[in-house]
């Protein structure tokens, strides 16, 4: 069924926040057709009426009380930060000049 | 003897008695870390030996005349590096983290740190956990130590090699697909990979949240189940935590028959693509599970074979969404020079992930994006079901399933690199309990020609960690393949 094009490489890489090399499209390109090709006999199961598992949890998922309780510092949450000024993240600019 | 060679139960037993102190471990363990590492390059962070021996003497000084302790008090882990460790860092084998240092500590490591253990350090992965030989890790692949050409499996590959080289007693890994027990079958030690909910997933950093847990990597499974018992447990910062009735694992790792089990083997497991060597080992294994009081019973799960599509598809998806927050803003790398904002996100993701990283996050985006989410997400979903339905049945019928751990032994160095697909495939046997939640161990059941190890799987039902462990442990100590300790050339 499926075959992506180098044009789908570089929309998905685009969706998913990837710069891709010249190198790298014609690669993915040819990998991911490789997969998918793979996976696309899933198509030739039946699966009416099955429903979906999103997830293996045996137990109903657990909530708990939204109440106050300790968290991290300000100076803890940002020691990892890239760059930061004042108690905030700092980015470039959201809108381009 | 040794202090390194022996197992978690000894070890501990000589510490409870007195007869060694923990800065004794910490000396002997330091000496096997710099004649063995340089080689099997397990771990990508190593403890200080200085911050070691005083970590050791605050724990003996501690002791009072009276040697009661917590199980793993002294005891020297390797920890895999994508579980947080506060002020140690943690990277995932990968660029984007290589300077993270967690504020926080995982709740595994909580739980270990209240035993007073000795952290040896942070063993290496592939990046991100994505991957079967540590060879997708951004700091060099680590070597089975059995033989140094050959992967040690993945992607816990560094806490497989520590423990089988004799770098730390015992160790965390964690499994989405199998990332415990294949790298324990390559390695020749015991890999056991709890039920989903078992083990509180909070602090793992995540790669495919329906799939991923932590569990024990050790050279006994008396050793695992020790471990199991620290960790295990409710967990009221991961909602998928099971609130459940905590058994003490190690009394399961007492009786040395299995009279009474059922033992299902899957007819699909044994089918094309299976090494002869790896067969005739888990045949042998089937044999020596019969002679200790089982009931063989072939069984059949048909939709074995749709196993790694329907995993490829779910956990690539569940990554691509999980690694959306690498994106060079609040912490990990960032990449310089951008001018705005949208660059810096694709500049930071381009230079910051490996290309097998980028590859699942594509496929999986590919797998979620408009137009193809029912054909190929939606139906995986469904697939996945089936696959469920199918280990419900059986285990109704069934205790246990037996069957290989991976397809083949350890292949080598580089050998599956340029062929993603051909690395997917390795995970063939470990997928399926892993789409199920189910428990499941692997167990080395012998050696190949070339003197490279086989492992042998159980699985059970979901909870029953315990008959699993029953079983494993009956079959250890019927067989002598645990005494069997590589030899490690320079």
């Amino acid at each position: 069924m499926a075959s992506i094009t180098q044009k789908e490489v570089e929309h998905v890489a685009q969706l998913a926040r990837l710069d891709l090399s010249e190198a790298e499209k014609p690669l993915f390109a040819d990998q991911l057709n490789h997969i998918l090709s793979y996976v696309d006999q899933l198509q030739g199961v039946s699966t009416e009426g099955v429903p979906p598992t999103a997830s293996d949890a045996h137990e109903e998922q657990v909530f708990r009380e939204d109440s106050p309780r300790e968290c991290l510092s300000v100076e803890k949450a940002l020691a990892n930060a890239p760059e930061s000024h004042n108690g905030f993240f700092v980015v470039p600019n959201i809108l381009g000049k | 003897m040794s202090l390194f060679k022996l197992t978690l139960k000894e070890l501990q037993g000589k510490f409870t008695a007195g007869e060694i102190s923990a800065v004794d471990i910490a000396r002997s363990y330091s000496l096997r870390l710099s004649q063995v590492e340089p080689k099997i390059k397990a771990y990508i962070t190593l403890t200080p030996k200085e911050t070691l021996l005083q970590q050791a003497k605050v724990i003996d000084d501690g002791l009072k005349a009276w040697r009661k302790t917590q199980p793993l008090m002294g005891m020297p882990l390797g920890i895999k590096d994508n579980i947080c460790t506060e002020g140690i860092r943690t990277t995932c084998g990968s660029r984007m983290l290589e300077n993270f240092v967690p504020p926080y500590d995982a709740t595994v490591m909580g739980r270990l740190r209240n035993h007073q253990p000795l952290i040896l350090g942070k063993t290496n992965l592939d990046e991100f956990a994505m991957g079967s030989s540590t060879e997708h890790s951004a700091f060099g692949p680590s070597r089975n130590p059995w033989n140094q050409k050959f992967i040690p499996g993945g992607s816990s590959g560094g806490s497989a090699a520590a423990v089988a080289a004799d770098e730390c007693v015992a160790a965390l890994g964690s499994d989405t697909g199998g990332s415990i027990r294949q790298p324990a079958a390559c390695c020749g030690v015991v890999g056991l990979k709890p039920t989903y909910g078992r083990v509180s997933r909070f602090g793992l950093v995540a790669f495919a949240s329906s799939l991923d847990q932590i569990g024990p990597i050790t050279k006994t499974v008396t050793d695992a189940a020790i471990l199991l018992n620290a960790i295990a447990g409710f967990d009221p910062m991961d909602s998928t935590s099971a609130n459940r009735d905590l058994p003490d694992f190690t009394k399961a790792v007492k009786k040395k028959d299995i009279k009474k089990l059922i033992i299902g083997v899957p007819r699909e497991y044994f089918s094309e693509g299976l090494d002869t060597e790896v067969f005739e080992k888990v045949q042998d294994a089937i044999q020596v599970l019969q002679e200790l009081g089982g009931t063989i019973r072939e069984v059949t799960l048909p939709s074995t074979e749709r196993a790694i599509a329907t995993y490829y598809l779910i956990a690539t998806a569940e990554a691509s969404s999980n690694l959306a927050r690498y994106d060079g803003v609040r912490f990990g790398f960032r990449a310089k020079e951008s001018r705005e904002l949208a660059e810096m996100y694709r500049s930071t993701r381009s230079q910051g992930f490996g290309p097998e990283v980028k590859r699942r996050i594509m496929l999986g985006t590919y797998a979620l994006s408009a137009g193809y989410y029912e054909a190929y997400y939606g139906k995986a979903q469904a697939v996945r079901t089936l696959i469920q339905q199918e280990f419900d049945a059986v285990l109704q019928e069934v205790d246990l399933l037996v069957s290989p751990v991976m397809p083949t032994p350890a292949f080598q160095l580089g050998e599956r690199l340029d062929d993603p697909l051909q690395m997917y495939l390795s995970d063939i046997y470990t997928i399926p309990a892993s789409l199920s939640g189910l428990p499941a161990i692997s167990v080395p059941c012998g050696l190949s020609k070339m003197g490279l190890p086989i492992g042998l799987q159980l699985m059970g039902r979901p909870f029953e960690e315990a008959m699993v462990l029953r079983a494993a442990y009956a079959y250890e100590q019927a067989t002598d393949w645990r005494m069997k300790r590589p030899v490690i050339r320079s």
